[in-house]
């Protein structure tokens, strides 16, 4: 009686975990153990010890100098790029332009935002750099010199400028579809209030929108904070910001302390990590309504 | 009043993004004095440098593909038809690398994969070009995951799979017959996106030291003047290429259902 039972159990073994074995493999070699790598080392010292040590190397005035350009640069070309990027599909999506330019701004969209990287530092080197198109031609017709006016692309402004560059793209991207959430009838309903349509953005839609904003917000900061190419193209390593000092650290240990540099990667990590944190869960928040 | 406020929105901000391209093109093609000229396309296309590390990023592009294919498409397949319980933490997972930004996966590689390391793939050249195709692999997760994963939703999967299984098939057979010409267009965005990453990636290869485009693009802006600004425009007419591609690609698919 017993022996009937145990066959159909023994063929419902599960072996559906076997189809995601490769991935998971893929994963932890490729992307989780290399990371856990870096954040471990960061606690220990070269004798393999566990130590605050490094971490608490990050606060020389040098680094915390680093983290500090790089969260301004951030922070100002993320505000920069949300603010021109919600203007923008905040015009196509309600601003009664025709329907056709909805499709290549979006298109366009897509492009600009993967156009990032060292082409990108050239684009701006020929534009606002020191022979650049803008330079020459505002030295030219209207006699100001950008140099003498104290700006080089080389700087904090040179930077930001040139992320927004992506970081606009990216906000219309993913702010579009916020937007198209926006129900009519909301609005509607707010002007029979007897609503004017600054009380509408102000009172309904900018609430609904805020965790969207805040959200994308979160995620063009942490996509600035990461990027490499396009700053190191552009200013070598005159400007000193985490990721460059990083490179370099990796290239040639600048630091003179290994374990520094595994530090400085740690650093980044949690920056990166607590803003999109934030994106998820601001994200999360605003599905609720945008459903 | 409203809609003229938004064209001026939109046109400025559009004079943004034009502006530099057309700085880029305009310095690109001035390196004859005076007047314009392709010269420096001319001496860029002459140069056996910019071939080798094109085709090598090329090669190397369509690697990363064709890998991302295989770990992708069987993964988003089998989490949907027998692990649904899987799928956000299997998202999650493809997400991360847009959270952990890519020089530190990168320091992370060379740490775990160096010569006195149990898998020294920094060792030889095959491993490192290895390592490299792994690491845009990687980079690529996210956006080829989600294109693969979305395709998947438009089709019935689990229906599929029982009739593909009644009539004979193995998960080999299904796969690639049935799963995989069926999310062609979610795989083709995929592999567009992929390529447009790659081929201009410049940390992962610069810090791996293998000799791809984005580096040697990254080289002579430091060495020359006109060259890198026509390295650069055909680096962004790739990108479009792609972009367009994936448009059309998708405006395709959507006539074709459309017509059924």
């Amino acid at each position: 009686m017993t022996a009937i039972p145990t066959a159909p159990l023994r063929r419902r073994l599960p072996l559906n975990w076997l189809g995601i074995v490769p991935f998971a493999l893929f994963a932890l070699l490729f992307l989780i153990l290399p990371t856990m790598n870096i954040v471990v080392g960061a606690f220990r010292n070269a004798a393999g010890d566990l130590t605050l040590d490094n971490i608490r190397g990050l606060f020389a005035p040098s680094i915390v100098a680093s983290y500090w350009i790089s969260i301004k640069i951030s922070v100002a070309s993320s505000l920069l790029g949300a603010a021109i990027g919600f203007a923008m599909a905040a015009a196509v999506v309600l601003g009664g332009l025709p329907n056709w330019i909805r499709s290549p701004v979006l298109t366009f969209s897509g492009v600009a935002s993967n156009f990032a990287g060292v082409p990108l530092a050239f684009a701006f080197m020929a534009t606002i750099g020191p022979r650049g198109l803008l330079t020459i031609w505002l030295l030219e017709k209207w006699g100001i010199n950008l140099r003498a006016e104290g700006f080089t692309i080389l700087s904090f402004w040179g930077l930001t400028i040139t992320y927004v560059f992506f970081q606009i793209p990216l906000m219309i991207l993913i702010i579009t579809p916020a937007l198209d959430g926006l129900k009519r009838e909301w609005k509607e309903a707010a002007n029979i209030l007897g609503a004017t349509t600054f009380q509408y953005w102000r009172l309904v839609a900018l609430p609904i929108l805020f965790p969207s904003i805040l959200g994308t917000f979160a995620l063009l900061f942490a996509n600035a904070f990461g990027a490499v190419a396009t700053a190191y193209a552009l200013t070598g390593s005159s400007l000193s910001i985490v990721p460059i000092l990083l490179f370099a650290q990796i290239r040639g240990d600048v630091l003179q302390d290994p374990h520094l540099g595994y530090a400085l990667a740690f650093g980044m990590i949690v920056i990166t990590g607590v803003a999109n944190g934030l994106y998820i869960w601001l994200r999360v928040r605003s599905e609720r309504w945008l459903k | 009043m409203k809609r003229y406020f938004s064209w001026a929105v939109l046109v400025a901000g559009m004079g943004y993004f034009i502006l530099p391209l057309v700085g880029l093109t305009e310095f690109s093609l001035s390196m004859r004095r005076g007047e314009y000229s392709f010269d420096a396309y001319a001496a860029v296309l002459a140069d056996p440098t910019f071939r080798q590390t094109f085709s090598y990023s090329v090669v190397m592009a369509l690697l990363t593909i064709a890998f991302g294919v295989l770990l992708v498409v069987p993964t988003a397949y089998w989490v949907r038809l027998k692990l649904p319980r899987l799928r956000p933490y299997v998202e999650f997972v493809t997400l991360l690398p847009l959270v952990i930004p890519a020089i530190v996966i990168v320091f992370g590689y060379i740490r775990m994969f160096n010569t006195s390391s149990w898998l020294p793939l920094t060792g030889s050249t095959t491993g490192t070009n290895l390592l490299l195709m792994f690491g845009y692999s990687t980079l690529s997760l996210p956006y080829m995951y989600r294109a693969v994963d979305t395709g998947l939703r438009t089709i019935d999967v689990a229906t599929l799979t029982e009739a593909a299984q009644i009539l004979g098939a193995g998960w080999v057979t299904i796969l690639a017959r049935l799963i995989l010409p069926n999310v062609l267009v979610a795989v083709l965005s995929g592999a567009f996106v992929t390529f447009a990453i790659v081929i201009g990636e410049f940390t992962l290869a610069a810090l791996l030291n293998r000799p791809a485009f984005g580096p040697y693009l990254q080289l002579m802006g430091a060495n020359r003047a006109y060259e890198p600004m026509a390295l650069a425009v055909i680096a962004f007419g790739i990108t479009w290429a792609c972009m367009g591609l994936i448009q059309l690609v998708t405006r395709f698919s959507k006539h074709t259902k459309a017509a059924r």
